[in-house]
């Protein structure tokens, strides 16, 4: 019997450990090992944040459906990886500290045949001064990283209204915290909420709502901007995301580096060098993403975290890691197996993964300061590359190959991604946007980098439809109920 | 025509230099009967994007 152990219980781990079981059975063993005790449904988080959604409605507890599922949890989180095991035993192994199932604090040592690396990142607040203490929220802007920070989120909107509706007018401040974020999308969905939730609340003429964000034009993504094919052009997202801006009135500052954040103050530092100070009254800022900070050794006790992982704390794996300058970069660079290269049973996926380079061009201001969105790699390519990383354990496991047999290359698939302005059925709107594929290949698609077939963007109530339905099949999915493996990633 | 949804735009402005949706533009986002040919657009070209993404 092998033991499969995925660390965490994120959208890939869950995708990834799920899979792996029902395709393994009860020959072999699975185990999750994640510090949380729920699974969140991240993408209706913005749902939360404005108050349309309760936190019960986009997190489940994790440990009934792997009880179901016959997968063994432990809600503990991964301290430190020993590939080679120790000088007194042969077996790789996985040192884990438990968060919860009355065991807080216990260390264990897990044996393991294959090791899946799906911790998702470690939310950096405290690379930005003021922004929060390491992985907590400090106490001058809100978040909807998290169920419970889109809750609070909630909280504090509700009572900037409420200074509205006494008339204080109010200012809004939503986007990235720092020079190297990446989840631009959730802030992008986020701003667009606030502002629907404003009007809707018949205050929107007392707010004023900013975007700041270290894209260093509207629309890159994280991607580097994308192009759809719109009414006979091909027409880039720039222009996509200034006119939602420009419809609904919101001002932004683009190519900024927040480098500061004090009550009702933020400090940025923006491509050509200038500073500035954007005050708020509400203010949602995305932190940075790191790795979660798992150590490892080697069978002698000496460190080789260095072996294991980029300085950034993400997993090294079948990547090209010395690409270089942005000129250099190729399609090619990115991984496709997502195994570790020195070790072959280990591989990450989700988040977890290093990635060989941005898919922005990185900018430095003239003060020295590196500006660039770090590539997106959350929702539906974590859920992909979690299932074909899955499906070549598998294969490995049942002794078909010593290869992966399975791929999930994003300069070979495509991501969708649905951003809402509100949540009604019938009022409201959404933006509906398809990119394929999601890292350019400017050799295959000369000019764009991308399939004008398959990268599209349109807006309209259509899309409203398509994200509610997204998250009532996804929970489904998530909780293994009936025909769950037939809705895909 | 007068496009009244737009008078926030002030001359010279970042908002004043882009594309933005004018009456049947705007119309059709919300008009469900076309709406529902966009959803079902949508769903046909989202699950080949799926398709074309698993190898």
């Amino acid at each position: 019997m092998a033991r499969l152990i995925v660390m965490g219980g994120g959208v890939s781990g869950h995708t990834t450990a799920t899979f792996a079981k029902k395709m393994l059975g009860k020959d072999h063993e699975v185990v999750v090992v994640t510090p949380n005790a729920n699974w969140n449904w991240i993408p209706s988080n913005i749902w939360v944040g404005v108050g349309e959604m309760t936190k019960d409605e986009v997190v489940f507890p994790l440990a009934p459906v792997y009880k179901k599922a016959g997968i063994d949890y432990r809600q503990a989180k991964a301290i430190s990886i020993h590939p080679e095991g120790k000088s007194d035993r042969e077996d790789a192994y996985l040192t884990i500290e438990y968060t919860g199932q009355d065991k807080e604090a216990k260390t264990e040592e897990l044996t393991y045949d294959y090791l899946i690396n799906a911790t998702g990142p470690k939310l950096n607040f405290g690379a930005t001064p003021g922004l929060g203490e390491g992985t907590n929220l400090g106490k001058h802007t809100v978040s909807v990283c998290t169920a419970d920070h889109a809750a609070h989120a909630n909280l504090e909107l509700k009572a900037c209204i409420e200074k509205m509706k006494k008339g204080k007018r109010q200012k809004f401040l939503i986007g990235t915290g720092h020079g190297m974020c990446t989840c631009q999308g959730a802030a992008f969905e986020y701003i667009f909420n606030i502002e629907k939730t404003l009007t809707d609340a018949g205050v929107r003429d007392m707010a004023d709502i900013q975007w700041i964000s270290n894209e260093s034009f509207l629309g890159d993504f994280g991607m580097g901007g994308l192009h759809f094919s719109m009414g006979g052009y091909a027409a880039s997202s720039k222009i996509f995301s200034e006119s939602l801006y420009a419809e609904r009135g919101l001002d932004w500052i683009i190519g900024a580096h927040v480098n500061k954040v004090e009550a009702g103050k933020a400090h940025y530092e923006l491509l050509d060098g200038s500073f500035g100070v954007a005050e708020f009254d509400f203010a949602m800022l995305i932190p940075p993403f790191a790795g979660v900070g798992l150590k490892a050794f080697a069978k002698d006790g000496s460190d080789i975290t260095d072996t294991l992982f980029a300085p950034n704390g993400f997993m090294k794996v079948d990547a090209n890691y010395a690409a270089g300058a942005y000129e250099n970069w190729d399609a090619s660079d990115w991984p496709s197996t997502l195994q570790n290269p020195t070790y072959k049973n280990l591989f990450a996926v989700g988040i977890a993964f290093a990635p060989p380079h941005p898919i922005s061009k990185p900018m430095t201001t003239p003060n020295g300061t590196m500006i660039v969105p770090t590539p997106p790699r959350t929702g539906m390519p974590s859920a992909m590359m979690g299932k074909a990383v899955a499906l070549s354990v598998v294969d490995m496991i049942k002794g078909k190959t010593t290869e992966p047999t399975h791929t999930a290359n994003m300069s070979e698939m495509g991501a969708a991604c649905v951003a809402s302005a509100g949540k009604g059925l019938f009022t409201g709107t959404a933006a509906a946007m398809t990119v394929y594929p999601i890292v350019p290949d400017f050799k295959k698609y000369p000019g764009v980098g991308r399939d004008l077939n398959g990268t599209t963007g349109e807006i309209g109530l259509a899309a409203h439809w398509v994200k509610h339905i997204l998250h009532h099949l996804f929970i489904w999915k998530a909780k293994l109920k009936p025909g769950w493996t037939l809705i895909p990633e | 025509m007068a496009e009244k949804h737009l008078g926030h735009i002030k001359p010279y402005s970042a908002q004043f230099g882009t594309m933005v949706p004018m009456g049947k533009q705007k119309f059709l986002r919300t008009c469900i009967i076309w709406q529902l040919f966009r959803f079902v657009a949508i769903n046909i070209r989202m699950t080949i994007l799926i398709l074309k993404s698993h190898h």
